[in-house]
């Protein structure tokens, strides 16, 4: 794989909930080709570390990330306005392996939510089941709505159904053929295993603090099975999607 | 254009920049940005006997300018290496530097022999990675472990040894001084300084192993000084390192005393700090009517 940094012009950088922004760059897919499942990692002035933030979307000459101010870093990104330029490392990793004539349920967890967009643009009529914290939170439904039947659900059941993904999953799983994940562990686990249990393949992209970004500091550390061995794989350059039943959770 | 070419311990170097052990793998990755012949050499990813799988994640922390990492020298181990990664490595134009570590004196000469039956240029004893349960630091911190692996070492190993030296010790130079009488060839100085980070909403240390190896800008003060007061102390050449991140940070490094330079955390947010670094000291060089970058090494005048 090639790497290169690009300096991309900031078109916009909007509040689209509480606390979440929606940052869109000028990118040109000619230049930078996108493929779903993939991660920009975004330099942020003044701090060590680049932050890693998936793709949302890319199209039209835009490069659009979404992500949620968290510390320190997501809020310097929070403050840069248009017309500056924004560093990136990538596309980098390797994303979500979408095939054609399966049907896919994509699902999204609180910010794992914003990389099933570009994600569902792959697929053939996916069905998309998005869940968050509650209704403050919510984001990107009619993005998603354009694309396949849109699910919402929210833990406190302020916005949509009450309840977790998984309940919509377990109701919708036998329409489906494969699942594509992103989101909190423990929703990964809990997806991985109704997977598991109705024999379903499943891709889940995981979260690990990192360094270069690029495989070579060996620090964004996953335990995963391979031909019955333990090993220790890199989230940004083998991932960030695995299949399920190879990550040791 | 000045002569940006070094030499340390009879190996000659395009530019005094080699990546950091650990920050740079084994050169693949950083292969897909730029010839790696941008850089004089590459020490390569802390090699042991036997594969090790590293510590759980999360392995890095980032501090005020800094990091702190806890790998725990995840590799494949030295056979891995020396049949899978040095071939390609001896061909991309750079220098390049095996760094070693192990539970034993007696697995750092195993390695330091099988290394000596190959093509790499230089090996790099590590005896001060502060991520590992047994071997690395404990080898590296008194004056008679390190003379004791040093010379045991220097036996075994037919390649110009480099002892890379931890900076959490008492007295530096005099742990600088028990390496170059057990025969070292070259110092390589600082490794991380060990740290710590705490979670105040879980309570948790950051990093999984609890402790972690402090790098990255906030380092490089304590290093300038560490460089300075080996160069004092010792006669061998020294690899300077410890956040340096800019053209302005390795000469100030060369002046306190190193030949060559070695750069890691920057290579993070910027992965090109190479090439702009060197374009720096030529302009610098250049401007200052100086022909060869050695020029600038130990000609800081103290007060
Ligand atoms: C592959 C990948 C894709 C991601 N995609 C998105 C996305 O699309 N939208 C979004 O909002 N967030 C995303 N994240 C999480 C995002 O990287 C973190 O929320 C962000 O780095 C936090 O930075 P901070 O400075 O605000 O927080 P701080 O806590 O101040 O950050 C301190 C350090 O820890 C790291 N860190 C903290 N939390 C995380 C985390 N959850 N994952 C990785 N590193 C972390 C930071 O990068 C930084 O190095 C993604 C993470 C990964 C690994
Ligand atoms: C992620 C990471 C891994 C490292 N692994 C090693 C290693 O395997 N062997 C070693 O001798 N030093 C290792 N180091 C230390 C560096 O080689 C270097 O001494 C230190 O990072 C200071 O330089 P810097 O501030 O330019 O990064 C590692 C550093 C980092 C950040
Ligand atoms: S961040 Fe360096 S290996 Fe993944």
């Amino acid at each position: 794989m090639k790497y290169d940094v690009r300096q991309l012009p900031l078109l916009s950088n909007e509040e689209i909930a509480h606390g979440i922004f929606d940052m869109r760059l000028a990118y040109r897919q000619d230049d930078l080709p996108v493929a779903c499942g993939q991660f920009a990692h975004v330099y942020v002035p003044s701090k060590t570390l680049r932050r890693p933030i998936s793709v949302c979307d890319a199209s039209d000459g835009e490069l659009r990330l979404v992500y949620q101010v968290k510390g320190a870093g997501t809020q310097i990104m929070s403050q840069m306005q248009p017309g500056s330029m924004v560093d990136v490392l990538g596309p980098l990793g390797h994303g979500f392996q979408i095939e054609k004539g399966r049907r896919y349920c994509l699902i999204g967890g609180g910010i794992g939510v914003p990389p099933m967009l570009l994600t569902a643009k792959q697929c053939e009529d996916p069905l998309i089941i998005t869940g968050f914290r509650s209704k403050s939170l919510v984001i990107l439904q009619e993005d998603f709505k354009a694309l396949g039947e849109t699910l919402l659900c929210t833990d406190d059941g302020s916005a949509g159904q009450k309840g977790f993904v998984t309940d919509l999953l377990r109701e919708r799983i036998g329409e489906i053929d494969e699942v594509c994940a992103c989101g909190p562990t423990p929703m990964l686990k809990a997806v991985a295993a109704v997977c598991r249990e109705y024999g379903k393949p499943c891709q889940v992209s995981l979260e690990e603090r990192m360094g270069c970004g690029v495989g070579a500091c060996l620090v964004c550390a996953v335990k995963v099975r391979k031909n019955g061995e333990e090993i220790m794989q890199h989230v940004c350059k083998n991932g960030p999607v695995f299949q399920a039943e190879e990550v040791v959770f | 254009m000045a002569d940006l070419s070094v030499k340390v311990a009879g190996v000659t170097f395009n530019n005094p920049l080699i990546a950091a052990s650990g920050t740079f793998g084994f050169g693949r990755e950083y292969g897909e940005f730029y010839p790696l012949s941008t850089l004089g050499g590459i020490s390569c990813k802390g090699i042991t006997l036997k594969r090790r799988d590293g510590n759980p994640p999360p392995r890095i922390a980032e501090t005020p300018s800094g990091i702190l990492n806890a790998v725990g020298l995840q590799n494949p181990g030295v056979d891995v290496f020396i049949r899978e990664d040095l071939p390609w490595l001896k061909q991309q134009g750079t220098v390049v530097i095996a760094n070693i570590a192990g539970n034993t004196v007696d697995e750092y000469c195993q390695m330091a022999e099988k290394l000596s039956e190959t093509d790499v240029d230089m090996i790099e004893l590590n005896i001060s990675c502060p991520n590992v349960k047994s071997g690395g630091v404990q080898f590296g911190t008194s004056c008679e472990s390190v003379e004791n692996i040093t010379a045991a070492v220097r036996k075994s190993c037919k390649k110009p040894l480099i002892v890379k030296l931890s900076p959490n010790v008492t007295d530096i130079a005099s742990i600088a001084q028990a390496a170059e009488a057990a025969g070292a060839d070259a110092i390589s100085m600082i490794n991380t300084l060990t740290g710590m980070r705490i979670d105040i909403h879980t309570r948790r240390p950051i990093i999984r192993n609890n402790t972690g190896g402090l790098s990255g800008a906030a380092v490089f003060p304590v290093a300038v000084r560490m460089v300075w007061q080996v160069a004092n102390a010792v006669k061998l050449p020294i690899i300077g390192m410890g956040g340096i991140s800019t053209w302005e940070d390795a000469a100030e490094m060369l002046m306190a005393g190193a030949t060559a330079l070695q750069i890691g955390t920057v290579l993070f947010s910027d992965p090109y700090a190479p090439v702009k670094i060197n374009e720096g000291l030529n302009r610098f060089l250049d401007e200052n009517n100086m022909t060869s970058v050695t020029d600038l090494t130990k000609t800081v005048i103290p007060w």
